[in-house]
């Protein structure tokens, strides 16, 4: 890692759902912002649920996410929305 | 509570509590259940609503909010009928868009006269999980409800199978599969309406310990029948209309002595929920897929969405649609406006009299003006539902949010700027789709600017006029540049106007774009037929008022002149005629435009010329202007009838009429700077009093109308007024 990451113990499993590369796969670990937090719960993004990196629109943004282990549904989402989903 | 008749009206009778059963008795009489019917987005409700209740459906208004509220009568068994309440589709009971607080509002009030005697929750079976979350909550605010277990036929497809047995017993409410697009299942869910129902026997979830102190007090307080409704009063006492302000200053202490953090506390709920929403799913849910097998939706994605195709497929269905809502549609328009002439004819030939000129220029010509748009509003919603049944919307939506987003708007802005082309008052109905207040409004307000087929004829006629009909390029035509322009111009100014508004405009809700992406479905065409008829409805019942109103306010202005004047003129203008051994039809066109000149339209046109001017308009045009107010469309008839004076009136098109226009040097007067100001303010300028009606009836109150109106005319000013000091 960068000479930062030593100054600022930032946890390495920083990463989030935006980082996912086409077609991976990871599970939810928490959701960093509170107020946006609510809305993803309800569309079904717990912590512990599998999601995957669907598709992105031409422009880069927004993206399509596969949530749940059995595949159940797609979501369509912002890129800064996708930013506080962040993953184990 | 008293007799057996309240076992009739609220089926929740057997088991439900004694303060439902008292609010139930307090209800105002009639002997139809009220059922509620509730679900996510995409979970089939529109299709089970339409089933239920066929075209017995009707649209009002959810008292004091802006949302729709849709109703319908549904014949359970032979001698029962129920009123069916289809609420907005929503994810949860804590609401974020105004759609979504209709709910609430309903379920928390049940002295309310609205309150639901139970509810039906449609889930989708493929995907109960998140589906399921709204179930629960229902059922923990203790109503009695059905679970309508939709969709089966796609669960299946996706390898899932339910134990209806297990579900039924695990949730404690009465679970029916159904396949509500094919009516699959929906005999059986009558009959089950039709019964008495007991409020359901699971808890889904209690608040956490620490929280039932606060919840009690305020259960105790408002004599609420369960802890969770007590919860939601703690959540969304700020939301809830029906609260006294002491009630909300009760509400906001007791949360705030309490240390209340509502954010948190939904969270842990919708958690809580979930987990258990997972065992329950573990006992009744079994899922056989062999493969990883990837559906057709994703595939058929990597075309629809695909950088390139994706956009050209875009625009093959834009261009099919405006080929629809331009071609196809002037057959019908045509054949309304020859019958509602045919109609004004044979009463003006067998009558006379002022009445019957008002009924027949005035009110049929209204009328007539509401009727001619009915194919391109039917077709262009004929468009859009389709393209929404399908799913492709969703896609359109996700392909131009980027772009949509950078001025301002939101990539469901898409569908109202696109439907804006054809006309602006549909277009603005179907901003409804967005749920972000800031966005909606914007959209609202920029769509008019887009050009619709009423400034067509302007366009023609004016383009006609001053355009050489000249080939470019070998291929292309100057006019066909010309007219192009124009609409780049429209759009253009929607675009950086909303974009102006977006720094103007200041807003603490947040703008979410998180949506389910539904599966590609084939439409069904009896929802595409149903919403067709009721946008069509909608216009003509809300806005053909407005219109009709308007016209026949012009009609009196165009027709009455200060006392005497008018007579006068006509006298005059027949003895010039006879004189100039005019023809009966020349002398009438002469009479009638010069009665028009002396009408108050006409004497506002004159008043209003020194303000025109600088555009290079004179009073002729002004008159157009004022009577093409109501109604853009209306401006060649107008300029038509003016333009007559002195001229063969049947042998000259308008716009031949307008060539032979001199001014007072003997010059043309509709010079290039003339006509191009005209254009560009027909462009820019409301003049158009459905939209304000729609915009008024969409935003509820005059504000945003009356700001549309300033905006758009002073645009249309400014612009005018440089392209004629620019061009002369």
């Amino acid at each position: 890692m960068s000479d930062r990451s030593a100054i600022v113990p930032a946890p390495t499993t920083r990463r989030s759902v935006k980082d996912l590369k086409l077609g991976e796969s990871a599970t939810i670990c928490c959701l960093e912002d509170p107020e946006m937090a609510l809305k993803l719960l309800e569309m079904g993004c717990i912590p512990g649920t599998q999601v995957r990196l669907n598709s992105r629109a031409p422009l880069g943004c927004p993206i399509t996410l596969v949530v749940g282990e059995q595949c159940d549904y797609t979501l369509s989402l912002r890129v800064s929305e996708a930013a506080t989903i962040l993953l184990k | 509570m008293t007799s057996g008749e309240d076992i009739t009206t609220n089926p929740a009778g057997v088991a439900g509590s004694v303060e439902r059963l008292e609010a139930a008795a307090g209800r105002a009489g009639g002997l139809l259940t009220r059922i509620a019917l509730v679900g996510n987005p995409n979970s089939g409700k529109s299709s089970l609503f339409n089933q239920l209740t066929g075209l017995n459906q009707k649209v009002g208004n959810f008292p004091g909010v802006t949302v729709d509220r849709k109703t319908g009568i549904s014949q359970l068994t032979p001698q029962l009928r129920a009123e069916i309440i289809d609420l907005p589709g929503t994810y949860s009971l804590y609401p974020k868009s105004l759609d979504e607080k209709v709910i609430t509002s309903l379920f928390y009030d049940h002295t309310s006269p609205q309150y639901p005697d139970f509810v039906v929750v449609t889930v989708d079976a493929s995907n109960l999980r998140r589906n399921l979350l709204l179930f629960t909550q229902l059922a923990d605010l203790g109503l009695p409800a059905i679970l309508a277990l939709n969709m089966m036929d796609t669960a299946e497809q996706h390898g899932i199978q339910v134990d209806i047995a297990a579900l039924q017993q695990e949730l404690g409410v009465p679970v029916v599969p159904l396949n509500a697009r094919k009516g699959v299942g929906i005999a059986a869910l009558k009959i089950l309406m039709s019964q008495t129902l007991g409020a359901p026997t699971e808890r889904f979830y209690e608040p956490e310990e620490d929280l039932v102190p606060m919840v009690r007090q305020i259960r105790y307080y408002f004599n609420l029948h369960n802890d969770y409704l007590a919860l939601h009063y703690a959540h969304q006492y700020r939301h809830l209309a029906f609260l006294s302000p002491d009630e909300r200053t009760y509400l906001e202490e007791l949360t705030t002595q309490y240390d209340f953090k509502p954010t948190v506390r939904q969270a842990q709920e919708t958690i809580a929920r979930y987990a258990r929403v997972n065992e329950i799913l573990l006992n009744c849910v079994t899922v056989t897929r062999t493969e990883q097998n990837e559906p057709y939706s994703n595939r058929l994605d990597k075309v629809l969405t695909h950088r390139v195709w994706g956009y050209a497929i875009f625009f093959g269905v834009l261009f099919l649609m405006f080929q629809a809502v331009f071609a196809w549609a002037s057959y019908p328009m045509e054949l309304i406006d020859q019958g509602v002439a045919g109609i004004n004819g044979l009463i003006q030939t067998n009558f006379d009299g002022p009445l019957i000129s008002l009924l027949t220029e005035g009110v049929l010509a209204g009328l007539g003006g509401v009727l001619i748009f009915i194919p391109q509003i039917a077709l262009l919603f004929a468009f859009i539902a389709v393209l929404e049944e399908t799913g492709y919307m969703a896609r359109v939506t996700f392909m131009m949010d980027r772009i949509m987003r950078r001025f301002g708007l939101n990539g469901k802005s898409i569908v109202p700027l696109i439907s804006g082309v054809a006309c602006a008052v549909p277009a603005i109905m179907s901003a409804r789709t967005i749920e972000n207040r800031k966005d909606r409004l914007i959209t609202i307000f920029v769509t008019p600017l887009m050009s619709c087929s009423a400034r067509i004829p302007v366009y023609t006629v004016l383009i006609g006029l001053v355009v050489p009909d000249e080939a470019v390029l070998g291929i292309f035509n100057l006019r066909g540049f010309a007219l192009m322009g124009l609409y780049l111009l429209g759009f253009f100014a929607a675009i950086f106007s909303a974009w102006a508004m977006k720094l103007l405009m200041r807003t603490t809700e947040r703008s979410y774009f998180i949506m389910e992406f539904p599966v590609y479905r084939w439409p069904r065409w009896k929802n595409v037929g149903i919403t067709i008829l009721e946008k069509v409805k909608t216009f003509v019942f809300q806005a053909g008022k407005v219109i009709l109103a308007i016209s026949i306010i012009l009609w009196v202005l165009a027709t009455y002149g200060p006392p005497g004047r008018l007579e006068q003129v006509e006298t005059q203008a027949r003895t010039t005629a006879a004189t100039q051994r005019l023809t009966p039809d020349e002398t009438e066109a002469r009479v009638a435009s010069e009665r028009l000149e002396n009408s108050y339209a006409g004497i506002f046109g004159h008043v209003l010329e020194p303000a025109i001017r600088p555009l290079g308009f004179d009073w002729k045009i002004g008159i157009s202007l004022i009577t093409s107010f109501a109604a853009r469309e209306v401006f060649v008839g107008t300029m038509s009838t003016i333009y007559s004076v002195g001229q063969d009136a049947n042998e000259l098109t308008v716009q031949q009429k307008l060539a032979a226009e001199k001014d007072i040097y003997g010059q043309p007067f509709f010079t290039p700077a003339r006509s191009f100001s005209l254009l560009v303010f027909y462009v820019f300028a409301m003049q158009c009093m459905s939209t304000l009606a729609a915009t008024y009836r969409e935003t509820k109150g005059w504000k945003w109308p009356m700001l549309q109106l300033v905006y758009m005319t002073g645009l249309a000013y400014v612009a005018s007024w440089l392209v004629y000091s620019l061009m002369s």
